[in-house]
């Protein structure tokens, strides 16, 4: 086999502007503008202590997740998930860094232990009480393009399915004209097998398909594109979704790779 | 319950580690009962501990190529991959395969973080010295890159950093993309190098022992932090004599980011998980490499479930003690020792264990056992309650 078919049972989306994916399909159509009162995710998923304290990309995976899974027919208890970041928690990266080369002994273990790359994945375990298998995943600048096809493989493999969250979020200090993200950017979707012919996605890995023209992005999609390594690498396929027409794109899967999609609408 | 899934064998595997480098040296120091733990000479500040060193890195650069990808942890993936003719045996595999059918998945917890913490430590005005101006480096992908880089695979390249489980987790990746026939086969690799982020972090939580960890031992203090790269090649079809990946199991405690759950759930549904899609029931597995950080609550925890699940035929040991926990290479180091255990007829004991826990059964071995192990579990555990076990049987046996 080299394709996947996968239905797309539910989306889920937070970038500054754009709190859920209904207003963000509206806005890829240009139907819509971006809300200015819209600054950080608050996941209601999680307890008010948490909602203070938890580290960024924490807020805003658990969001983006919790909306995905409302909008499919399944339990968030019962889905596996697959977590992507370009580059994981850069501010807990410059924490550590910083405290690292000024006052090691003094390391926060809190921040130490947020540090990990799994962190979302941790908290959203936690908080939507699943004991399923959940996997934290990053892949460069085809961090959404490899954790899709995983998303997929896994839906497939075990035939139940799976939670996908991917996200950016704003890189401080020196870190920031290395590892560039300038906004905070996520988008999640649960997909599963689709074995009767009613797939949204069709993926295949170094697929020979031709790419349809791609589509163009409104000014403020294409800032966040410039502004956000997942958003860069999700937003080419997200128009496509919100166009709702059938599309197909080459998303760049590695060094000399790529993913073929095919959007069956 | 999971599926019976069809074996997948391990066609060539190595290891690196403070042991040495390749799988004879770790059968030598395994037989030997000879640890690679030795005081902490790594931080600049004063962090009074055992860990396990890989020596000789500091002289061995990459070679000019692969310049871009200079770092600790490529160095210690580079001088891992040579090892036992990996590198060799991996390029052939893609030759036979054609580099679009294999998949290149990398595990690692911090990946070449220890590049960053250096930048951050020699920056001027904000900014990081020229020559760790390189974004390849102060990414998790890291190490794939690198190894995509040397090895030319074309298939899937993916980044797995689930803290202390990566490595493991990656078997279970490379089965799932096998038994879908996406690939024909997987190079598998798990790199985790010292670094202060680890040093200094675990110790934050009180977590490091100051002395070599004492796995399951009543007096155990915490752990010792390791380093290490191990590798395997992962193929549908092999001779007869290769041993094989037959089951795994993956779970998710949702109980704290830090301490594992106190009934050991999820590392009982990660074990019920291996045991179903190997189809074994639990009398028949010979040995389990336990996680067995020597942190107390780990400890206790991962002995309880392995008490009530095993009767006293079935081995167990945590090899902490030898290479210390060696993070997010752990999953794959460990699984090394698992196919060296089955290959050689070996079983490790519990090095730097004198005195059991009380909670500890009888399957938990002190000493070296000989033994014909032929199915093996491998157990790891991650923060944000990530859980993989791992199950393999022995070469011929499948």
């Amino acid at each position: 086999m080299n394709v996947l078919d996968i239905r797309i049972d539910g989306m889920g989306f937070w970038a500054p502007g754009w709190p859920h994916w209904q207003a963000a399909r509206a806005g890829l159509r240009g139907e819509m503008q971006a809300d200015p009162l819209v600054g950080k995710p608050s996941p209601a998923l999680l307890g008010a202590a948490e909602r203070r304290r938890a580290p960024l990309p924490v807020l805003l995976a658990c969001e983006i997740a919790a909306q995905a899974c409302a909008q499919s027919a399944y339990a968030a208890d019962s889905l596996a998930s697959v977590f992507a970041s370009t580059h994981g928690d850069l501010v807990i990266t410059d924490y550590m860094c910083s405290t690292l080369a000024s006052a090691p002994h003094e390391l926060s273990p809190i921040r130490f232990h947020n540090s990990v790359h799994n962190a979302p994945a941790g908290y959203w375990t936690i908080a939507a009480h699943s004991h399923a298998a959940s996997t934290s995943t990053s892949s460069w600048h085809w961090s959404f393009a490899l954790a899709l096809f995983e998303a997929a493989v896994q839906a497939h493999a075990e035939g139940s399915p799976v939670l996908l969250a991917a996200y950016d979020t704003e890189s401080p200090g020196p870190l920031s004209e290395i590892a560039l993200a300038a906004v905070n950017f996520g988008v999640a979707m649960v997909v599963s097998a689709a074995l009767d012919g009613a797939a949204s996605l069709r993926l295949e890995f170094n697929s020979p398909i031709q790419a349809s023209a791609a589509l163009a992005l409104p000014d403020a999609f294409a800032e966040l594109a410039r502004s956000n390594p997942i958003a860069a690498q999700s937003l080419p396929l997200l128009a496509a979704l919100a166009a709702a027409r059938p599309h197909t794109l080459q998303l760049p899967a590695g060094s000399n790779s790529t993913l073929g999609i095919e959007v069956c609408a | 319950m999971p599926e019976l899934v069809d074996p997948i064998f391990i066609t060539a595997h190595t290891a690196t580690s403070a042991l040495g480098r390749g799988l004879a040296d770790h059968l030598e120091a395994l037989r030997e009962s000879r640890s690679g733990l030795r005081e902490n000479d790594f931080t600049r500040e004063t962090l009074s501990c055992a860990i396990g060193r890989v020596a000789g890195l500091e002289s061995l650069p990459l070679p000019a190529q692969y310049a871009r990808h200079e770092c600790r942890n490529n160095r210690l993936a580079w001088l891992g991959i040579a090892a036992d003719d990996f590198l060799d045996r991996a390029r052939a595999a893609i030759a036979r395969h054609g580099a679009e059918r294999v998949a290149l998945l990398v595990a690692t917890s911090t990946s070449s973080i220890g590049a960053t913490e250096e930048a951050y430590a020699r920056q001027s005005d904000g900014r990081f010295p020229d020559d760790l101006r390189r974004p390849e480096v102060h990414t998790p992908h890291s190490l794939g890159l690198f190894l995509e880089h040397v090895l030319g695979t074309r298939g899937p390249c993916l980044t797995t950093a689930t803290a202390c489980s990566s490595s493991a987790k990656i078997f279970a990746l490379a089965e799932r993309m096998m038994r879908l026939g996406l690939v024909d086969a997987a190079i598998l690799a798990g790199v985790d190098s010292l670094c202060g982020s680890v040093l200094f972090g675990f110790n934050s939580l009180e977590l490091v022992a100051p002395e070599p960890c004492r796995p399951f031992d009543v007096r155990r203090r915490g752990i010792s932090i390791g380093e290490a790269a191990g590798f395997a090649l992962l193929e549908r079809n092999a001779a007869d004599r290769s041993p094989a990946l037959i089951g795994w199991g993956e779970s998710s405690d949702a109980h704290h980011m830090s301490t594992p759950h106190p009934q050991g759930l999820g590392a009982r549904l990660a074990l019920e998980g291996a045991l179903a899609r190997a189809g074994l029931a639990a009398a028949d597995v010979d040995y389990i490499n336990l996680h067995g950080t020597a942190t107390p609550r780990n400890d206790e925890v991962e002995a309880g479930v392995v008490a009530a699940a095993f009767d006293a035929r079935t081995r167990a040991s945590s090899t902490k003690g030898w290479t210390g926990h060696t993070l997010g290479a752990a999953g794959i180091l460990e699984s090394v020792v698992c196919l060296l255990a089955m290959e050689h007829g070996v079983i490790p004991g519990t090095l730097n264990c004198e005195e059991p826990d009380p909670v500890c059964g009888p399957q938990i071995a002190l000493r070296n056992e000989t033994a014909d192990v032929r199915i093996a579990l491998s157990n790891s555990f991650g923060f944000g309650g990530s859980n993989c076990t791992l199950a393999f049987a022995r070469g011929g046996q499948s």
